[in-house]
């Protein structure tokens, strides 16, 4: 009988192209995904060595962090154009394909791979962008890397790694109305903190994962980087079949049932061991609304901020008071008091239909509140047509919400999108850092839905009695 | 990149965990398409206020830690995004060495592709630098041959590094040549498999 082994560990002996005892092992790349911000330094390394790019088929570009969101045509920061221009002649001279500004494709990295059927199950895929974690959705082994690696994946279509750890993040239960797959990886992350994955891959199993669809699955994986793991990922199913089958670059006809009994085939072994094993029941989940500066610092919509000299230790005193300061959060008041005064529904965390459905399923008519300003950023073209099929724009619009071209936006503010200083955003993006939206400006992280109700209400309520 | 073998320089504390690269590498500095030049926008949001005046409340700008080359930080050090700019940063303001319980996994492994060593000490090792190194100048030297950490003062401790990283940083190998030794491995692999 041969040994169970995880998903983990079938898509590494797949794609090993060598290993010595010691030494980290050389693994092959499946698909290198390529944005504006992370490449020029690579690109340009390749040509002070004379070196090409080694499978241009395997690569694919597209810009999101740093373009516009209104009036699109124009790009008014000349250093944000030089990077944009600077990876379009990058892509020119070194043969990748690229869905650029003005292309029918182009959108967040993450969210493009999935859109195109670029992303599959079992492939191992990088990017130099921590959330490259998104794909592990579809059963691949996606994680992020820097700017050095990005040229080591041009140059040799390879990566040195050592075998990684194994984490089941075991999700049983069933989520509650009004309870979304972000509000599950909050609460996962409030439970365990920052970093309980680091130099681990997160496998999500359980029946409340195996409900998510694609695009829930796409959001816990995506923020397993906020739990200090590179890469998390859910075995291929039906339902991940399903969501591929027909997409662009999707296997066809006979190439599609091979694919499909190979994908299906991944996942883990009954009685396959596990490095560690962590545990959240979904059905006691609420709606979770960060009140700090890490994903950690997180408490159910009902709870109280909470009070420092409550800390159990030294060091946690002084986090909290710090994130507090940060915050310009009085100890212990209830979180939905907290009142707001910008909503951002987007980033590669919770821009894809689905969650753009959601948000648009708690207006019911009502209006953006008079002291709020909301932005609706769609992670792609794709998504944004998609949605406009289904008339989701005109709902927002009319509700008083701005519906935005796709990139990055506010999650990270590098395009312009900014939140002032001293200001309050509820946003669905991933990460609440001191400064991320903006120089001092002060984030919650929410689900769409959260974040929309937040927008209608002007401070942040409880979406299950809105 | 640089080869280090021992590095003896002045050690400034930052006294955080969970300390992030978008607070080592604010967004707004990473529209430049050269490695170089990052040194002076490192924690620019704790260093300079809003006029782009020294905050004279964040350590780094206190004279007695003019020149360190070491850092030693909280746990956690390095998380969120994989921006290289960030040992960039920190490698052009002057620091090669960074001492801290725990790293983010990208963030160490970008270090040592830079010419950064990433040091794991102890929770209690660490404590005892950043109590001395609040005093101001003081020196540590680390060895990278021995994988030991010493002061004058008779401080004394080893640490673990992968053997790879290690000799990487030692030799300052260019690491794609390295893989290209193995290019005839990679192309046979390359012949046999199957990507839908």
């Amino acid at each position: 009988m041969t040994t169970p082994k995880t998903i983990v560990e079938k898509i590494w002996d797949k794609n090993v192209v060598y290993e010595e005892e010691g030494k980290p092992a050389i693994l092959y790349i499946d698909l290198h995904l390529v944005h504006e911000v992370t490449s020029p330094q690579a690109f340009e390394g390749l040509r002070l060595k004379g070196r090409t790019v080694r499978q241009p088929k395997r690569t694919f570009a597209t810009m999101d962090h740093n373009v516009p969101t209104v009036h699109t045509n124009v790009i008014k920061d000349e250093i944000s154009k030089l990077q944009m221009d600077t990876l379009r002649k990058n892509c020119e001279e070194f043969g990748v394909p690229l869905a650029g500004m003005g292309h029918e494709h182009q959108g967040i990295v993450h969210v493009i791979g999935p859109d195109l059927g670029l992303t599959q199950p079992g492939k191992t895929i990088v990017c130099g962008d921590s959330h490259t974690s998104t794909h592990g959705a579809f059963g691949a082994l996606a994680f992020g890397i820097g700017t050095s690696e990005v040229e080591h994946v041009l140059a040799t279509q390879t990566v040195w790694q050592q075998k990684p750890k194994t984490l089941n993040v075991q999700i049983d239960g069933t989520l509650g109305t009004g309870v979304t797959a972000k509000d599950l990886i909050l609460a996962l992350i409030a439970k365990y903190g920052v970093n309980f994955g680091t130099g681990y891959v997160l496998e999500y199993t359980g029946e409340a994962v195996r409900n998510l669809s694609m695009e829930g699955r796409m959001t816990i994986c995506n923020m397993s980087i906020e739990a200090g793991a590179r890469a998390g990922l859910v075995a291929p199913d039906e339902t991940t079949v399903n969501f591929i089958e027909g997409r662009l670059h999707a296997p066809k006809g006979e190439d599609f049932e091979k694919a499909k009994e190979m994908w299906l085939s991944l996942r883990s072994d009954e009685g396959a061991v596990y490095d560690k094993t962590v545990t959240l029941n979904a059905s006691e989940v609420e709606p979770q609304v960060t009140w700090g500066t890490n994903p950690a610092q997180c408490i159910p919509v009902n709870g109280q901020v909470p009070n420092p000299e409550s800390a159990a230790t030294e060091n946690d005193k002084n986090e909290i008071k710090h994130a507090l300061h940060y915050m310009g959060l009085e100890p212990d008041v209830n979180i939905t008091d907290v009142p707001i005064q910008h909503v951002f529904i987007g980033s590669c965390t919770n821009s894809r239909v689905e969650d753009l459905e959601q948000a648009a399923s708690v207006i019911h008519g009502r209006k953006v509140s008079d002291s709020v300003t909301a932005i609706v950023v769609p992670g792609s073209q794709t998504v944004k047509r998609q949605a406009e099929e289904k008339g989701l724009d005109k709902l927002f619009i009319e509700a008083g919400f701005e519906w935005r071209e796709p990139g990055c936006s506010m999650c990270l503010a590098m395009n312009g999108d900014a939140v002032p200083p001293h200001e309050r955003c509820a946003s669905t993006s991933n990460r609440n850092f001191e400064g991320r939206q903006g120089a001092d400006a002060r984030t919650h992280l929410v689900s769409p839905e959260m974040a929309a109700a937040a927008a209608i209400a002007g401070h942040f309520v409880d979406v299950r009695t809105f | 990149m640089e080869p280090l073998k021992t590095h003896t320089g002045l050690v400034y504390p930052l006294n955080r965990s969970n300390v992030d690269t978008d607070q080592i590498i604010p967004k707004q500095f990473l529209k430049r398409i050269s490695r170089q030049g990052f040194g002076q926008y490192l924690f620019y949001n704790w260093r300079f206020d809003e006029k782009d005046r020294p905050r004279e409340d964040f350590s780094l700008n206190d004279p007695k830690y003019k020149g360190t080359s070491i850092l030693v930080g909280g746990e956690n050090f390095g998380c969120g995004s994989s921006r290289e700019h960030a040992p960039w940063a920190l490698e052009d303001y002057g620091f090669r060495i960074i001492i801290a319980p725990s790293f983010a996994d990208i963030f160490y492994n970008n270090c040592t592709k830079n010419g950064i060593l990433p040091v794991v000490l102890t929770e209690a090792e660490v404590q005892t630098l950043m109590d001395n190194a609040e005093k101001g100048d003081y020196h540590l030297t680390v060895d990278l041959e021995n994988k030991v950490v010493t002061d004058n003062h008779g401080f004394k401790a080893t640490f673990d590094l992968a053997e790879y990283s290690r000799q990487m940083l030692l030799n300052g190998w260019d690491e794609i040549s390295v893989t290209l030794t193995y290019e005839d491995k990679i192309t046979a692999f390359e012949k046999e498999h199957i990507v839908y």
